[in-house]
């Protein structure tokens, strides 16, 4: 792999990364981080139809005409993830069953909107293939550091398995209700962004 | 009566779309940077979603869903199109807002001026398609779709809103750099999250 792909690949895990600098894609980023599970099933849908919807729009760049070009790329997001959403419900009904709209809501997940616009309208299927598959990293390493301390401060397990013994089960561990409900997840990414930018200081944004 | 003013409280309160379903989020952190411009995007919103909402439940329960059909012809009766679903409310939803768009520019010009960019945006709002998909998965009726389209659109308005005035104040306050702009707009939204949280157990 050459310099340039490997820095498709890496560059939006900390350098512009969606959710923390591009403000992309955080509707679904934060419903679905109550538990490690359907974080990671949510993780691996919102890759795979990144990386094929880059990679059919990048092919078909050529012959999509400039005026219905959003039509054209809702319609082949919106297929891809209709076959998504119905893999799901095949194999892992009950957690397709939890995750429940957010699935379809990939489809105005702004991430493979943007990627598709900013991107794969202009450069070939590979590099598409790769930018897809790293803003969905991007996405997914977010994504699953949120769930991982929702779930293991809110109710003390990760992955379901008990980590922290919790009081009323005969543990020591007072579980942190706040981190298990809507608010929790805000202030989480919040101060992710403000870790991310303590260390990436040039992402701060600008007075005004 | 009763029970459509149920469903209106907890489509605008109790589960507001962008604080408790994190739907619309984008453009919910975007242009909460000032009043006027969350003002014309809330309106814009109410706007669509008690339009599509209403539509997409028409089309879910006359030709999506499993036997719905039937209306049409017997034959049709075995059919069921659900999968299908996704495509069509995107597909509503895309040319909705674009009739919506050419109505208002036609007989409401002031209006459409005072929307502007944010008209054209609202398609690929998440709020508005999980509106539409919220309404599927807990089966509404005609009437109820058109109360929790308005109701949600609403509540989403009156979030941006408050959020943007939120934010203007901040203008004066020495916020930590990292924190400054997305970051402090996050926590903001958590606080604004748990004061919304106060709106739950409300039944009329």
């Amino acid at each position: 792999m050459t310099a340039a792909s490997t820095k498709t690949l890496l560059d939006p895990l900390f350098e512009s990364n969606p959710i923390a600098l591009q403000v992309l894609g955080i509707c679904s980023a934060l419903a679905v981080t109550t538990k490690l599970e359907t974080a990671l099933v949510m993780c691996v849908a919102v890759i795979s139809v990144l990386a094929l919807s880059n990679v059919s729009i990048s092919l078909l760049r050529n012959f999509i005409p400039g005026n219905v070009r959003i039509i054209v790329q809702l319609t082949i997001i919106a297929s891809l993830v209709i076959m998504t959403d119905q893999v799901l419900k095949a194999y892992i009904y009950e957690i397709s069953k939890q995750l429940s709209v957010f699935v379809g809501l990939i489809i105005t997940n702004c991430i493979i909107m943007g990627r598709a616009e900013a991107y794969a309208m202009q450069n070939g299927p590979l590099d598409s293939l790769l930018d897809g598959i790293g803003n969905g990293l991007g996405y997914s390493a977010i994504l699953m550091a949120t769930a991982f301390l929702r779930e293991l401060l809110a109710q003390g397990t990760v992955f379901g398995a008990v980590v922290l013994p919790k009081v009323h089960d005969g543990g020591w561990y007072n579980p942190n209700g706040l981190l298990g409900i809507s608010a929790g997840a805000f202030f989480i990414i919040g101060l992710f962004i403000w870790a991310l930018r303590s260390w990436k200081t040039d992402q701060v944004e600008p007075e005004g | 009566m009763e029970q459509y003013l149920n469903l209106a409280i907890k489509a605008i309160f109790v589960e507001n779309l962008a604080l408790a379903f994190f739907l619309g989020m984008c453009s919910f952190l975007a242009c909460s940077k000032r009043v006027n411009t969350a003002l014309g995007l809330g309106a814009a919103v109410i706007f669509v979603q008690t339009v599509t909402v209403p539509i997409n439940n028409l089309i879910y329960n006359r030709l999506l869903s499993d036997g719905a059909m039937a209306w049409i012809s017997p034959a049709l009766a075995e059919y069921d199109l659900s999968f299908l679903g996704f495509l069509c409310y995107i597909g509503t939803i895309a040319a909705m807002v674009q009739i919506v768009e050419m109505t208002l520019d036609r007989y409401v010009p002031a209006l459409y001026a005072a929307l502007g960019v944010f008209l054209p945006l609202i398609a690929v709002n998440c709020a508005i398609l999980g509106g539409s998909l919220l309404m599927v998965e807990r089966t509404y009726t005609f009437g109820e779709s058109v109360v929790f389209g308005f109701g949600s659109g609403i509540g989403w308005a009156l979030a941006i809103i408050a959020l943007a005035s939120i934010r203007e104040r901040l203008q004066y306050s020495n916020i930590p750099l990292g924190l400054r702009g997305l970051g402090m707009t996050f926590v903001l939204s958590g606080l604004m999250a748990i004061g919304f949280m106060a709106f739950g157990g409300i039944q009329l």
